[in-house]
Formats: C-alpha cells, structure tokens, sequence
C-alpha cells in the first residue's frame, strides 16, 4: 500500500467485448489490476430468464472461462489483482469456477472473493416505493417481476481487497466502482472522501467503456482517424493518491488516446455532468483538466465530486411481451417504388390476419431505418433498400405473425422481391427495465472466500 | 460568412439510459464552440431531431472542455429493450446533428475540419 501511481487496465466493457485486448494487458500492461465490467442493464434479468429454463446455466458469464483463461497466467505472473462483475446472479459459483481454472493452470493457494447481495428480487417490492421512470407504484410490477438488483458501489470490494483476495468477483456494481475500487484500497480513500472519490469514480467512468477512450467508437473517417483501427487496446489508467491519473494504452497497439477521444468518453451516458450519481459519490466532470502529455497519453485532473445520496439504485427486469422482426429487399431502378408497395401490402395484410400489437415498425433500411422520423425529408433515394419490419404484442403467437407475413412476400408479395430463407427464430422475449430506490442500510452485502 | 454541416467544426457521440438518449457536441476548436453555444440551442436541436425525440431537451454546458451536452428525453421509442428500432441503443443518433447547419464567420474558414 501507500504506492505513488498505481496501474488499473479494463479486461471488458462488455459481456461480448473483445478476448485478445483483455490478454495483451494482462502480458503487457504492468498492472497493479485488471477490472472486467460485463454487464448490461437487462443482463441480469436475462440471466434469470435463462436459469429457469436451463438448470445446467451456472448463472456468471458465459464468456467466464474464455476471459480468464486468456488473462490469468498474465496476471499471475506479474501479481495484477483482479476485479470483475462477471459474477451476474451467482458470483459464489464464478469465484469457484475462477479457483479451479487458477488450480489447472497451476497457480495453487490464490484467494478468490465473492461478493453477493446485490440480488433482492424476493424483497424489491417490500423495499422500494416509486418507479422512477413514471412514479408508479413498484408494486405494480409485481405480476411481470423477473429480477431486481441492486447497484453496489466500491466498498465491499475494498473489503474483500483487505482480506487478500487476489481476485475479486462480484455481482451487480456500478460500472466506475469497479475502476475505484483499486484507488480506494491502494490510497486508503475514506468512503466519505466525496473529493477523492468523485476523481476516483470519474477515472473509473472513463475506463468503464474500454476502447471507447482509446479510439472505438471514435473513428469517422475524414474527420477523425485513429491508427489501425482493427486492433485496438483496451485503456489503462495510472493513478495518484489525490484521483489525478493519466489515461493511456499498451504501446505498438492500434487505436488513440487523444484529448478528443477521453472527452467523447467523459460525457457518455453521462446527463447533467455536474452531478453524475453512482453508489459511492456524486461526480462533477465540469472542472476538468485534460492534457495531452504524450503520444497515447492524456493527464486528467480537476475531476471531483459531492457527497453520496442515502439511497442506492435498484434495477428492476419485468417480462413485457415479445417482439417479432424480419427484413426483405429491393434493388435498381425504382427499388424505393417497390419497397413502399410492399410496405402498404403488409399494413393491409396485418389488419386481414387481425395483428394485435402495441406497436409496429415499418422501415426501408437504407433511407430512414436508423435516424426514423428524423431522416431528413429530401434524403437521397438508396440504389438498395430493406424493408424491415417489427411489432411489439403481448405474445410470442401474435409477435410471430409478423414473419409469417414476410414469408407471405415470396411468391404473394411484388416483382423483384429478395428475401432470407426463412429462420425459425424471428421472435424475442422483451425484458423491460425498470429503476427504483432503496436505502442504503437495507442492504447488507456477503462475502465467500475460494482458494485455489 | 459561410453556412457548413456541423461535422466540420465539431464531433459528436451518443449514450442511452433508459428511454433518455445523450448527445455530446465537442468542438473542434474554442471559437467553435462559442458558435455552437449561439447557434445549437436546445429548441434547434430537438427540431432538428423532428418527432425522433418525444419529450424534452435539456443543454448542459462543459466550458472546460468545450462541450455541450443534449439530453433527450423520448428518444428511444420507450427504451432500448422495448424499442422496435433497429439501433435500440441509439448509439447513430449522434450523426444525425452532424447535419446541423452552422453559420461561420469568414475568418474561421481556415479551422473548418
């Protein structure tokens, strides 16, 4: 403890990111930890859905053996910690999971820590009062609930940290805890430290999204280019005791860290940037400092923060119907006449066979299936066009009549008409999510220990 | 002065939350953004977006990185999981002000990108 700069480097951004740059990290980046967030909002509940149909699904990520394969012997060689909310609904069982990979590939006695309660589906509707998305009461989601949970901030991690795990495994934490999480054992921030732990959870911000810092989801060719875009790193952070940091990549990789890149990450899924909420503080971006001090590498200081709120987020997954898709396409001279034809054929066919749909969608891909309602109106007509259609029932019979209609397409449809063969698989189970509030001393948190 | 498509003073990138969508504006260069602090208001950006955007739009301003932040509430035909369109995330929206018409002065031609 007590280190001047400490290096934390992102594993994940998501559950189907990318294996090799997580791997080139842990061979090269010189961490002190490696963190992986993998975990979307509706993945938790996804995870439910799919335990309760297959008993074999152990419940983490299914991409699990595939991570840690690939950074373990990195890690172990070079004593990088690591943290990682690939645990989803059953952390208990990755911890486990991570010791038996750790014992077959020859790394016995290391501490594996799982944190868990971030789960409360059995107790969201006796905990929490409003739906905050449209001031309902949470009760009324009672009938559809399929999972609640609980976002989670640093803290347990810490405590697991100063236990000696070597790795911990978590369910659901908010995505920059999981980056914090290191500064705070390493520096021995107070939690209460809202300034540190505002630079803090602002760095973990950053990290959070992986290569979005350091040149994915960046390149607009012509106006923004990054070297090799086809290999990408993921970013690492060193940090000092006071939450300044600066942001770079492992070198020789594809990719940038520029002012231009760390900015359009500052501000991601970020709404009033003074007051950026997570379960350990309140972030205000506003004051930053952003410095270009090398090739690859942007200091950042200025970050800071205010003090945590007493409550904690819930998220809350409920069953809401299916959504049944398909596409088909024209092309050549007059591809948009026939795309429109086959538009008004569908709307008429759908009253005939009587769709009941909340909603239906029908685009012409290649015009204005992205942008919708705001495609310009004098947007060029495509030499090739999908017609793409959607609609959300309250039932996967009523979701699957909306391919049974593009079937229709082939020999009843119009000249010209390209379509797929037709898959089975056309529906999907939509979980909607929802948010709501709990206290914070209504959640205790576990920890379970594994040694390899 | 000379009229140009946003894209040439400034880059863009889109968030999701729930059924609210961000759209960050980060100038190129400091007087750009003066431009887009007189010119991008909250009211043009959601006409912009014509009906893509259902509710309210909200600008926060980050001077220290000279950046705008819009806040779109609606804009993700009631979420990413309920969303029928095919980029439910809407992480393209951010292209769509690219388009944005700017006015700039003569004297700043030489900075377009």
């Amino acid at each position: 403890m007590n280190k001047q700069t400490i290096r934390i480097g992102s594993g994940a951004a998501w559950w189907g990111d990318r294996v090799e740059p997580a791997r080139l990290n842990a061979e090269q980046g010189q961490l002190d930890y490696l963190c992986f967030e993998t975990m979307a909002e509706a993945t938790v509940s996804a995870a439910q859905v799919r335990s309760r149909r297959d008993p074999d699904f152990p419940g983490y990520d299914t991409y699990l053996e595939d991570r840690m394969r690939a950074v373990l012997p990195g890690c172990m060689k070079h004593g990088t910690r690591i943290i990682s909310n690939q645990g989803w609904i059953n952390p208990e069982a990755a911890a486990k999971r991570i010791a038996e990979l750790l014992k077959e590939l020859g790394f016995p006695g290391v501490k594996v820590a799982a944190v868990g309660g971030s789960l409360i589906t059995d107790r969201v509707l006796a905990l929490t009062d409003r739906i905050l998305e449209n001031g309902e009461p949470t009760r009324s989601l009672a009938p559809t609930l399929i999972s609640a949970e609980v976002y989670l901030g640093a803290e347990p991690i810490v405590a697991a940290l100063k236990e000696g795990a070597q790795i911990v495994v978590t369910g659901r934490v908010a995505d920059p805890s999981i980056f914090m999480a290191p500064m705070m054992y390493e520096f021995g921030w107070d939690p209460l430290d809202h300034v540190r732990l505002g630079a803090g959870n602002g760095l973990g911000h950053l990290l959070e999204c992986g290569a979005q810092v350091t040149g994915g989801y960046f390149s607009d060719p012509g106006f923004k280019d990054v070297p090799d875009p086809w290999n990408l790193a993921f970013p690492i952070a060193e940090v000092d005791a006071n939450g300044n940091a600066v942001i770079t990549k492992v070198a020789g990789t594809g990719g940038a860290v520029t002012l231009q890149t760390v900015k359009e990450q500052m501000l991601y899924e970020v709404h009033d940037p003074a007051n950026y909420l997570t379960p350990d503080v309140v972030v205000d971006f506003t004051q930053v400092k952003l410095e270009q001090v090398g090739v690859d590498r942007v200091r950042v200081s200025g970050l800071t923060g205010k003090p945590r709120t007493p409550t904690l987020k819930v998220s809350i997954g409920c069953t809401e119907g299916f959504i049944g898709e398909d596409m088909f396409f024209y092309a050549g001279p007059g591809a948009m006449r026939r795309a429109r034809l086959a538009k008004k054929i569908l709307e008429e066919r759908f009253k005939i066979v009587g769709l009941q749909a909340e909603e239906v969608r029908i685009d012409f891909l290649g015009l204005n299936a992205i942008h919708g309602e705001a495609t310009p109106e004098d947007a060029p007509e495509p030499y090739e066009v999908a017609v793409r259609v959607a609609a959300r029932c309250k039932t996967r019979h009523e979701a699957a009549k909306v391919g049974r209609e593009v079937d229709g397409m082939a020999v009843s449809g119009i000249g010209h008409t390209g379509k797929r063969v037709p898959h089975p698989e056309r529906t999907r189970e939509i979980i909607g999510v929802w948010s709501s509030l709990v206290p914070r001393e209504d959640i205790p948190v576990n920890l379970s220990y594994f040694v390899s | 002065m000379i009229k140009v498509p946003l894209q040439h003073i400034a880059h863009t990138r889109s968030g999701d939350k729930g059924n609210i969508s961000n759209i960050a504006v980060f100038a190129y260069e400091p007087e750009f953004y003066e431009l887009l602090k007189t010119q991008l208001t909250a009211e043009k950006f959601k006409q912009h977006y014509r009906h893509a955007i259902k509710g309210e739009v909200e600008r926060y301003e980050i001077d220290a990185i000279h950046a705008m932040n819009f806040v779109a509430h609606g804009a993700l035909g009631g979420g990413v999981s309920r969303s029928l369109s095919l980029d439910n995330y809407g992480k393209a929206l951010s292209s769509a002000i690219l388009g944005f018409i700017i006015e700039v002065p003569d004297e700043l031609r030489p900075k377009l990108r």
